[in-house]
């Protein structure tokens, strides 16, 4: 096989692809935080804070944090397979199906939160 | 990645798992009836609790991001050792500091 050859191969293997959107997700909150914690810091004059949340309740704002609150839940199930693969001395199909469990039941536990309140 | 980077990676991710669990549970349960600048400030004003919590969150999210940021930029893009260690370390410690001011103005302010 040639070098390009082994390239492709390993990219269409998915641990190359689940590396990316982990790679992705991880680059986008870090793009966030910054923007997050400044916006919170507005807190320090209650007016501006006020003006803040209210200008996000509006559809574009409202779909971009739902966008980062899924691009840490996707982090943090990617997160949790390459702590088991690395740690738990799991191979890697293991540790996808068992992050992918327990992003399921981290799901239907807010879920239940939601409704129980 | 040094042994060092990889190391405060891995830690800082162990430690923010039931950081995040908590924070995700907390977004969904607090956005049900829409989000009020006094409904937040309500939860968080003097509680040294949430003070701890989000202090530790940022501790470890600013560490973690910045030595994501750097490998990024180490494997991505033609910068060296030198310079993306020099914007991770600005990145954390820029993390840091909005996130004390975030933490404060949450609580105190």
């Amino acid at each position: 096989m040639s070098v390009s050859g082994i390239t492709r191969a390993s990219r269409a293997h998915p641990g190359f692809v689940a590396s990316l959107i982990h790679r992705a997700s991880g680059l986008a909150l870090a793009v966030f935080l910054p923007l997050h914690f400044y916006a919170l810091g507005l807190a320090l004059e209650s007016e501006t804070f006020t003006g803040f949340i209210a200008w996000s309740d509006q559809p574009l704002v409202k779909i971009s944090e739902g966008l980062m609150v899924s691009a840490l839940a996707v982090h943090f199930a990617g997160g949790l397979r390459l702590l088991a693969v690395e740690f738990f001395g799991l191979t890697r199909a293991q540790a996808l199906w068992i992050a992918l469990a327990l992003a399921f039941a981290l799901g239907v536990g807010i879920l239940f939160l939601m409704r129980a309140f | 990645m040094s042994p060092l980077s990889y190391l405060l990676q891995r830690g800082t991710a162990m430690l923010m798992v039931p950081l995040i669990i908590t924070h995700l549970t907390l977004i969904i349960w607090a956005v049900q009836d829409g989000l009020s600048a006094e409904e937040i400030l309500s939860r968080t004003r003097g509680s040294i609790i949430w003070a701890g919590f989000y202090g530790l969150f940022v501790f470890a999210a600013a560490i973690h991001a910045g030595i994501g940021v750097q490998t990024i930029l180490r494997e991505w893009t033609p910068l060296g050792r030198l310079a993306t260690a020099n914007v991770g370390h600005v990145f954390i410690l820029t993390l840091w500091l909005l996130g004390a001011r975030a933490i404060y103005a949450v609580v105190w302010a």
